[in-house]
């Protein structure tokens, strides 16, 4: 199919929805692209890298008349107004916040996926363009948040003097306080984080961050990967714990979302003002009304000598990272709702369960409602899993027991033997046992990859059994005696020769790196 | 002084096996072992009862000629066949010699006539259930028997039977000090306890052979001791005990790695459990919960990644892809990356058979790792390359206690950054279970014929 990728035209959007890298792994999928001159710039993809890749360059137009359109920011009404009829567009849409960019693109029978309504299954995690944006912000708030600090993160010491690491408190663990945790660690910040959510206690600690807990009996986990809106005395004791904190804190990063409603307030005037003049506070749900009391969108505000602040383009700040993640994002999708179809054929038939509830308009008609689905068991996610028991550890004491009964058992025959047989039987018997006990010793020493050739040595030096053979053949007084004598030696040869051959054969093979 | 050479011979043989501790004193090993078998050899000629004539001679140098030629053209994927027939061969030559001695008055030993009848007895039984059940493995093992597993109503009932026969008919035989009943009811227990050993391993399907191999491996060294006792030869009782301990050991490694019990496995009848039972819900819908990768990207992920284990199965031996992933491994060290092998003790067709196919491909053996040795190694591993394996790195063995190989040790290559699984498409293992691993988010699937995939990827590595 014919997919156009325009520019960018959103205020402080520099990201692309497509890089050329993304071009290849489409066109090998069997579709054409055409991209709006200079769309790339801010990602610091060139039209030539474009071209080269398989792409044409076109107008805006051009663009808007492809068979698919995909980018990032939702489209404006003027955009909607280019697209052709029946066209389709993949994008951010938030449908509910724009009716007037719903209705242009109704009146062209379009249809439309909003990515952001993408469930956030294990299935949809490899289009999931919110968790892959949401890792870049959280990084890059930590980058922001270290520069306007002006002081070092991690621990210093050095001849001319000692600093200890800046302390960083990372408010809501999703996937960008996640990423803000590891980035905030990797450069060496002593962090801690907070979350409503128990469940992700386990995530932050193996970033290695502390996790601050409230003595308090209420899970937050609201479904979706989501948290929900808690209780007051949840609230007042959580504003005590952020107070108690605020006066060590160094730089404070707030993530916390719940969907469709305003953020949260977090952060407030007090705390604000309990913090070191100096110290950072990072407010990545500024566009969402903010996290912090004092923040604004896309401004630094300073609050009782406190920098707040509110970038709502955290991602386009690491445009070609994002404009690749975002490409990854695509291609993947693209894959997805062409799956078990020809080359280049995608569908939008709003019958896919992960699709369908991203879909807010097709060919220009709400999309059908899907029967809710019985709760299938789909192969689980089992990353957090702990074994339940390790084959090996199993209780040692009845293991024991049977061992203590069978040389209970060993020692009572052996004693009747020891009573009852004759003495050469009882040499024989000795023998035997010994060689048995040191073939035990020895061949547990055995590594476990010469395995093979220890059954091939074993099998040469059981061909013994030659020397049977031999005594048959060389001193049987009776014909039939002699000849299956005989008749062993040739068995018993082949074994000796080939089983030595054989294992010489292998050891040749094994060689150091 | 006979005696003493055996002896010498039955030190140099715990020597052979003692080499065996590392791939750098086997070589010696093995060389102990041909100076012990030649010394026992020698020590037996040299015996005053023997007179050596050209028949004997001859066979030991028709048998040996034949045995050169069967080492030298095996290919190593063969190998369990060929120590599964080496394996009939002590069996029969023990059966042979057995008989041989029943109808020689004057053969083996004095001593008890009941005690020598009793020895002769066992060496027969176990060289013959040795016998058999050595050549039905090796069928198996040949694609000339079908592998899955004969199941004959009441077989338990039936092994019974056969196993008290074979103790009753041990009556007229001693009794008549080896006379002509005597020897009738010899030859009716070697059918019967052939009919056992064939029976025994008819019942085991295909993909338990690795524990059955080791098992007669087993079996064949104590049919060595049992001809040992019957002829009072010492060196027959040192080797056998030795050969018998090895592949007891040898099986009991196997039965820990599959997650079996030992005793299920000498009683026969293991590995039967239902199969059938496809995994819940419909299969289409599983291919879409997978993400898929290419060559290119695979390459590049590659490119990046500083540390990488690979993790090979039977499949990629099927796909006659070992020395392509040789290559691989090749061209990742020269960009710079760690690469490691991870070996499940079941990942061959007889322990340790990974090891050996890996080692003739020109993999360095100081690289190839067993399990346990780098399961600790894998969270800080970036990708893990699951070849033509399935259940041994399957996390539901230790998550999943509805599953048929719960309690399985695996491979815990889910801790790694980023799986990639090659595989043919998303069928099941020989356990029939489907692997959560497949459907993990780190988890990628790069489908198609072993052999292929890694070679458009070594192309495409070469490439970037």
């Amino acid at each position: 199919m014919l997919i156009g990728v325009p520019k960018e035209r959103a205020a402080g959007e520099r990201r692309v929805a497509v890089t050329p890298e993304s071009v290849r792994k489409l066109i090998k999928r069997g579709h054409s692209l055409v991209v709006e001159a200079g769309a790339g710039v801010g990602s610091r993809a060139t039209d030539e890298a474009f071209v080269d890749a398989g792409a044409t360059i076109g107008t805006r137009e051009e663009i808007w008349q492809a068979e698919i359109v995909v980018k990032i920011d939702p489209p404006t009404v003027e955009e909607a107004g280019l697209l052709r009829e029946g066209g389709k567009t993949v994008s951010l849409l938030y449908p509910h916040l724009r009716e007037d960019v719903i209705d242009a693109l109704r009146a062209r029978k379009a249809t439309a996926l909003a990515l952001e309504r993408i469930p956030r299954t294990s299935i949809a995690q490899s289009f999931d363009v919110l968790s892959s944006m949401a890792n870049i912000a959280g990084y890059r708030a930590v980058i922001e948040g270290a520069t306007e600090l002006g002081s070092f993160l991690g621990l210093q010491m050095t001849a001319a003097g000692k600093k200890p690491p800046a302390k960083v408190l990372v408010i809501g663990a999703g996937v960008a306080g996640l990423a803000a945790i590891g980035a905030a660690r990797a450069l060496g910040a002593d962090v801690r984080a907070f979350d409503t959510r128990p469940a992700v206690k386990d995530e932050v600690g193996s970033l290695g961050a502390k996790f601050l807990e409230l003595e308090f009996e209420e899970s937050g986990d609201g479904g979706g990967g989501y948290a929900k809106v808690m209780s007051k005395e949840f609230i007042d004791a959580e504003m005590a714990l952020f107070l108690e904190q605020a006066p060590e804190i160094d730089i404070v990063i707030t993530t916390a979302l719940i969907p469709g409603r305003k953020a949260p307030l977090l952060w407030t005037k007090d705390h604000v003002e309990a913090m070191k003049p100096g110290s950072v506070v990072v407010d990545l749900a500024a566009a969402q009304g903010g996290n912090c009391e004092c923040s604004e969108a896309d401004e630094v505000v300073v609050h009782h000598g406190v920098k707040v602040l509110g970038y709502t383009d955290l991602v386009s700040r690491m445009a070609p990272d994002a404009s690749k993640f975002f490409g990854n994002n695509v291609v993947n999708l693209l894959r997805f709702m062409g799956n078990g179809q020809e080359e280049g054929v995608i569908v939008f038939n709003g019958e896919d369960r992960t699709i369908n509830p991203a879909l807010s308009l097709l060919d220009g008609e709400d999309p059908p409602e899907l029967e809710p689905l019985p709760k299938k068991e789909v192969p689980a996610k089992t990353e957090a899993a702990t074994p339940v028991a390790p084959a090996e550890a199993q209780p040692p004491a009845p293991q024991t027991l049977r061992n203590g009964l069978l040389s209970l058992g060993a020692a009572v025959a052996l004693l009747g033997l020891g009573l009852n047989a004759p003495t050469d039987l009882l040499q024989h018997m000795t023998v035997f046992v010994l060689a048995c006990f040191v073939g035990w010793q020895v061949v547990w020493n055995v590594t476990a990859a010469l395995h093979t050739p220890l059954m091939a040595v074993t099998n040469a030096i059981s061909g013994i059994i030659l020397v049977g053979g031999m005594l048959q053949a060389g001193a049987g007084t009776t014909q039939w005696a002699m000849i299956l004598g005989i008749i062993a030696i040739l068995f018993a040869s082949i074994n000796v020769v080939g089983g030595f051959l054989v294992t010489h054969r292998m050891l040749k093979m094994f060689r150091k790196g | 002084m006979l005696t003493v050479l055996y002896l010498v011979a039955g030190v140099l043989f715990i020597l052979s096996l003692g080499g065996l501790s590392s791939q750098e004193s086997a070589r010696k090993g093995n060389l102990y072992g041909v100076l012990g078998m030649t010394l026992a050899v020698l020590a037996t000629a040299m015996d005053p009862r023997i007179t050596l004539n050209p028949i004997l001679l001859g066979a030991i140098g028709i048998g040996g000629a034949i045995g050169a030629t069967l080492a030298a053209r095996v290919v190593m994927t063969a190998m369990p066949q060929l120590v599964a027939l080496l394996h009939s061969f002590v069996g029969l030559a023990a059966v042979l010699v057995g008989i041989s001695t029943a109808l020689d008055p004057a053969g083996g030993a004095g001593g008890s006539a009941l005690v020598h009848g009793i020895e002769i007895w066992l060496d027969v039984a176990i060289g013959a259930i040795t016998f058999t059940g050595s050549v039905v493995a090796w069928g198996k093992l040949d694609g000339r028997m079908s592998g899955a597993p004969l199941l004959l109503p009441g077989r338990h009932q039936l092994n019974l039977i056969a196993v008290s026969a074979i103790a009753l008919l041990a009556v007229p035989f001693v009794a008549t000090h080896g006379g002509p009943m005597g020897i009738v009811a010899l030859l009716v227990m070697t059918v019967v306890a052939g009919w056992l050993g064939w029976h025994l391993v008819m019942a085991i399907g295909g993909a338990d052979m690795p524990v059955v191999v080791s098992l007669l491996n087993s079996y064949s060294g104590w049919t060595a001791a049992a001809a040992g006792f019957m002829l009072s030869n010492d060196a027959l009782i040192v080797t056998g005990a030795l050969v018998g301990s090895s592949g007891f050991i040898l099986s009991v490694i196997m039965c820990r790695a599959m997650n079996r019990s030992i005793l299920s496995v000498v009683f026969g009848g293991f590995g039967t459990a239902d199969t059938s039972a496809k995994p819940d819900g419909p299969v289409e819908d599983l291919s879409a919960l997978v993400t898929t990768i290419d060559a290119e990207d695979l390459a590049s992920e590659l490119k990046d990644s500083s540390s990488v284990v690979i993790v090979p199965g039977y499949g990629m031996a099927v796909a006659r892809a070992q020395h392509i992933v040789e290559e691989l491994t090749r061209t990742l060290r020269d960009n710079g990356t760690k690469v490691h092998y991870a070996i499940h003790p079941v990942a061959g067709r007889l322990p340790g058979h990974m090891n050996v196919l890996l080692a003739e491909a020109g993999v360095p053996y100081d690289i190839v790792f067993e399990m346990e040795e780098i399961n600790d190694d894998m969270p800080e591993t970036d990708v893990v390359l699951v070849i033509g394996a399935n259940d041994v790195v399957n996390p539901g063995a230790q998550t999943d206690t509805s599953s048929a190989i719960y309690g399985m040790p695996v491979i815990e290559a889910w801790k790694a950054s980023k799986v990639i699984v090659f595989k043919r498409s998303l069928g099941t293992g020989y356990a029939g279970v489907q692997n959560p691993l497949f459907f993990h988010d780190n988890t990628d699937m790069y489908f198609g014929d072993a052999r292929e995939t890694v070679t458009g990827l070594v192309a495409a590595l070469r490439q970037a």
